[in-house]
Order: C-alpha cells, then sequence, then structure tokens
C-alpha cells in the first residue's frame, strides 16, 4: 500500500505541489501500479547483466571546434522572467 | 487540380507538381481547406501554419507535399508545447534533425498534431488541447500517444505525419486509425529536437497511408546526425529497392504469447487472414515463443517512467514555458510543476522517481532493467530461427473516449503487444489488416531484427498489393 506519507515524500523528491486530493487519488492509483509491478518479483535475475542502453557506438570522437549550433537570442525569448540575457530568480543566498 | 489529392499518394503529388500539373500552393491550399473543413469534429491539429515555412529549394520524391509534425518535434520559431500547459508557451529555438532533414527534401511542413501530454498515454486524451477522435467514429479514441497524427493522417487531412513511439505511441494508434505507423530501429533516426520522454526507447517515425510513401519518407528521415550520440552511424538502404512484390521463402515467426488472454476474436481472426495472405505468398510460417512477453507492461513502466522523471526535470519554471510567482526558488519549482502538469504526468513522474529513489533503486529499475535484457534474449533467440515475427498491434480495436481514464493501469496495457519492441530496440510497424462489424480498423504489426527495416517495408508493400484495406477512407464530415 502506498501511504500518504509516501505520495508526498515522493511529491517532494519531484518538486511538485500535490492538493489533499490528488494525494488521495494519486496514492490509490500508485498502489495499484505497484502491485501490477511487483509482477517483476516472480523473476530470478540473479547473475543478469542490466541493460542500460542500447548499441552505443562507444569512442566516439569530433574535432573540438567551436560551432554555432543554436541561436542564443532564440533560446532567451522563451525565458519567464528575464533581465538583459540572464535568467531571474529569487535570492537563493542570505 | 488534375486529380483529387486524397486518392493520390504523396509520391504521386509530388510527381503532380513536378509535371506542372498542380502546384505546392494548390496542393497546400487543399489540404488546408480540408483541415477547416473536417478538423473541428477531430481536433487532431493544434496549430496549421498560416504561411508555409521557408523549405530550401530541395528536390526529392516527395517535394512539395504537406507533412504534419507531431507536437513534441521542434520546429524554428514554432511553437512546440508537447501538448502540456507546462510548455504552453514555449517557442522551439532550433529545428529538430528530422525538420532539417525534411526541408533539405522540399517538404511542406504544413502544422502540428495533439498528442498525450508529453507522449504519456495511449488515447490522446491526456492533451491540454483536449481528446482527439477516432475520424472511423469519433465517440472513439485514435490511439496514442501520436493520436492526432493518426487521425489527421487516416481522414486524408495531410498525405503523410510524423510521431514518436516510445512503448507504441506511433503504432498502436495507426492500428486504431486503420494507417501505416513505422517505428524504425533506435538510432536509425536522430532524436534530436525530440523532447525526450524515455531517452533509451523513444524514436521519430512516419505515418503514411501506403508503404509507398513509408519508403520514401524513411528514405528522407533516416540516418546518422552528429548531434545526436545514439544514432548509428550504418549506411541506410534505399527503400525504394524494397518495394518488391516477392517475399517467397521469408521465415515469418508467430509468438504464441501474443495470442492469448485480452485478444479481441475480430481481431484474433483478422491477423489469422494475415497469416494466409502471406503464406499464399509463399512465406514460411513458423511458431515461436517470446517467453518474456508477460512482464514487458512492468518493465516499461518503469524504465519508462524513470527516464521520464529525470527528462522532466528541466521544466522548472526558470528556463521556459509556464512560470508560476513565488518568492523562493524551490517554490516555483513546486507551483510551476504542480499547475503546468497534468494528473497522468504526475503519476509517471512519480512513479519514476519512485523507482529511482534511494531504498528503491535496486528492487524497481535495477531489476527492470535486468528483466529488459531477458526481454532482448527473447527477440535475440527468435531472429535466430526467423526473418520477422506477426502480431496484432493492439489487443481491441479502438475504444470508447473516457473509458480508461480512471484506470491507468487499463490504459497501460493497451501497448501490451507494441512495448517488447521499444525495450529490445528493433523495428516494427503496424498496417491495416481489417475492419470489425462496426467498421472499426484493426492493425498487424510486424517486428524485425535490428536495422532490417527493409524487410518490414518489403512484407507490407506485398501485402498491400493483396490488399485494399488501406485504401479505405473514412467518412468524416
Amino acid at each position: 500500500m502506498v501511504d500518504k506519507k509516501k505520495v508526498e515524500y515522493v511529491a517532494n523528491l519531484a518538486r511538485i505541489e500535490v492538493s489533499a486530493d490528488e494525494i488521495s487519488s494519486l496514492g490509490e492509483q500508485f498502489t495499484k501500479i505497484i502491485n501490477y509491478i511487483d509482477k517483476l518479483n516472480e523473476l530470478d535475475v540473479e547473475g543478469v547483466e542490466p541493460m542500460r542502453g542500447l548499441h552505443i557506438e562507444a569512442g566516439r570522437f569530433r574535432a573540438d571546434e567551436v560551432k554555432k549550433i543554436f541561436d542564443r537570442q532564440a533560446i532567451l525569448k522563451n525565458i519567464p522572467v528575464r533581465e538583459a540575457d540572464y535568467f531571474k530568480i529569487p535570492k537563493v543566498i542570505e | 487540380m488534375a486529380n483529387d489529392p486524397i486518392n493520390l499518394t504523396a509520391v504521386e503529388i509530388s510527381k503532380s507538381i513536378k509535371e506542372a500539373k498542380s502546384t505546392p500552393d494548390e496542393v497546400r491550399s487543399f489540404f488546408k481547406e480540408r483541415i477547416k473543413k473536417v478538423d473541428s469534429s477531430l481536433n487532431s491539429f493544434v496549430q496549421v501554419f498560416d504561411e508555409p515555412i521557408a523549405c530550401d529549394k530541395g528536390k526529392s520524391s516527395l517535394s512539395g507535399v504537406p507533412i504534419a509534425i507531431k507536437d513534441n518535434i521542434c520546429i524554428k520559431g514554432k511553437r512546440t508545447s508537447c501538448a502540456s500547459k507546462i510548455l504552453s508557451t514555449h517557442i522551439a529555438a532550433y529545428d529538430a534533425t528530422v525538420i532539417k532533414r525534411l526541408k533539405k527534401g522540399g517538404l511542406d511542413i504544413i502544422g502540428t498534431t495533439n498528442m498525450d501530454e508529453f507522449a504519456f498515454g495511449s488515447s490522446c486524451e491526456t492533451s491540454c488541447y483536449g481528446p482527439t477522435k477516432n475520424p472511423w467514429d469519433i465517440s472513439r479514441v485514435p490511439g496514442g500517444s501520436s493520436g492526432g497524427s493518426a487521425a489527421a493522417v487516416a481522414a486524408r487531412l495531410v498525405p503523410f505525419a510524423l510521431g514518436s513511439d516510445t512503448g507504441g505511441s506511433i503504432r498502436q494508434p495507426a492500428s486504431l486509425c486503420g494507417v501505416v505507423g513505422f517505428k524504425p530501429t533506435y538510432g536509425r533516426i536522430s532524436r534530436f529536437g525530440l523532447v525526450a520522454f524515455g531517452s533509451s526507447l523513444d524514436q521519430i517515425g512516419p505515418f503514411t497511408t501506403n508503404f509507398i510513401d513509408c519508403a520514401n519518407l524513411l528514405n528522407i528521415i533516416c540516418g546518422f546526425d552528429e548531434f545526436d550520440s545514439t544514432s548509428v552511424s550504418l549506411e541506410v538502404p534505399d527503400f525504394n529497392n524494397c518495394l518488391d512484390e516477392d517475399i517467397k521463402g521469408i521465415k515469418i515467426g508467430i509468438p504464441k504469447e501474443y495470442f492469448g488472454q485480452g485478444l479481441d476474436s475480430q481481431v484474433d481472426s483478422a491477423i489469422k487472414d494475415v497469416i494466409e495472405v502471406f503464406k499464399k505468398k509463399g512465406a514460411q510460417i513458423i511458431p515461436i515463443s517470446l517467453p518474456h512477453t508477460e512482464y514487458a507492461v512492468a518493465t516499461y513502466y518503469i524504465i519508462a517512467s524513470s527516464e521520464a522523471s529525470s527528462n522532466l526535470q528541466r521544466f522548472d519554471g526558470i528556463r521556459y514555458g509556464l512560470s508560476e510567482r513565488a518568492p523562493s526558488l524551490k517554490d516555483i519549482y513546486f507551483k510551476t510543476r504542480g499547475e503546468g502538469f497534468g494528473d497522468e504526468a504526475k503519476r509517471r513522474i512519480f512513479l519514476g522517481t519512485y523507482s529511482l529513489s534511494s531504498g528503491y533503486y535496486e528492487a524497481y529499475y535495477v531489476r527492470a532493467l535486468k528483466v529488459r535484457r531477458l526481454i532482448k534474449q527473447d527477440f535475440d533467440k527468435a531472429f535466430g530461427e526467423v526473418d520477422v515475427i506477426l502480431t496484432p498491434t493492439s489487443p481491441t480495436p479502438a475504444f470508447k473516449i473516457g473509458e480508461k481514464m480512471t484506470d491507468p493501469l487499463s490504459m497501460y496495457l493497451s501497448d501490451i503487444y507494441t512495448i517488447s519492441a521499444n525495450l529490445a530496440g528493433n523495428p516494427a510497424v503496424s498496417f491495416p489488416c481489417g475492419f470489425t462489424k462496426d467498421d472499426l480498423p484493426i492493425g498487424a504489426q510486424l517486428i524485425a531484427k535490428e536495422f532490417d527495416e527493409a524487410s518490414l517495408v518489403r512484407l507490407g508493400f506485398s501485402y498491400q498489393n493483396s490488399t485494399d484495406f488501406h485504401k479505405r477512407i473514412p467518412a468524416v464530415k
């Protein structure tokens, strides 16, 4: 059972604000999903190497050159709150 | 225009432009008119561009033909929102590599299509723009997550479209809407500019009405890209050379695990008919087993959600999109993400965060990676005996809007036949193979060895030469 406390814990890790209603509905659905996923415990996976990716070509090198790929102004345009060419955020150091 | 473009292939439309029987402007106007007329009942488009996007005067077998793009692929200067409130103001700062390739091929990018929010879903109902309807029955879902692209192509609002497939998001909607939906091998098409969901699973691919257009579009979008470190530098064949009727001797595996409980009887019998068509053409039908199939959905939801929770950390209210104001940085994160993400996105982020959290990481995430290897090994073993694998694409035809929204698990299970190809990385395609007694399309899925898209194009083309399910057009008004 995924209880209220656990949902709040995960919500905090995920940095998502949730209402009291959401906590109870998410908890219920979450329990169902976790119960289903626990199906994987039926399998013996002793000694199986975890599969971390697919045929990634290792060691591909490229020349160390500066290339202009992105349009700086186009990226800056998306900033919700900016000052000149900077992201503006609340003060984080007292 | 000499012929009604809805009865032409994209290749034929491009040819008519080259032969000066029509102009790109006429073709664009025709489809834009059609979208205007029909899409109010489907909601398959998110944006239709007023002005044509500047394309190179590139020539290709598809130049001048309109194409629609799923709302999670970046088109420079256009809104790319993943059908999420959190990105509703995001303007793409660059072109995805596939968009660059389309422009180079002279295609006409006409608009963007609806989807489940961040591609989380199998019904196109979690979009912040409201659900897309299935053109065969507007009380039903088009499938998802690329439901807008599938519905638009099925209703011939556009000759073809791009989508993305993380666990079936191209193939399942293609099946439910009666079109061809192709997921190439992981690494075959650059993911640069595709908003990431599950980075080890995501793949861009085409929706078309037929395999001729599919082959030609694959020719344009496949290939190595230095901006995607997981794209592969293998040579891409000319898929036009695969448009060949002869499939004699090809070995088709039929996995017994895909024909059990939960499979609709009409879907089952349509797939049996596909087997007969291939048999008649000289293919060998071989029963096989993929023993870990029943664990694929659970494995997928751990891995995909873990990758998604990590990928979606970037939506923080600071760099782009929605930003809820608050006195502290932490509160901006909490409020923006709480307000900006829909229910399903929250569920996936929570599941992923949980699976990766201290104390659960080994039990969930690492265990899932191990089972993923077992699933991959099933495929490797099967492909030692057969060339391709034939299965249903979806256990059922299109379901009713709202039917599965209150039960996330039943929604997840609608991808039960498509998920394994993403976990293993293999190419797979869904193509129309029949209709239910209520006139809902049924799709069949073919899965091939890694980088053997050619066999899928060949078999699909050969099948469509002997059948006409792909020629039926829904009577949506």
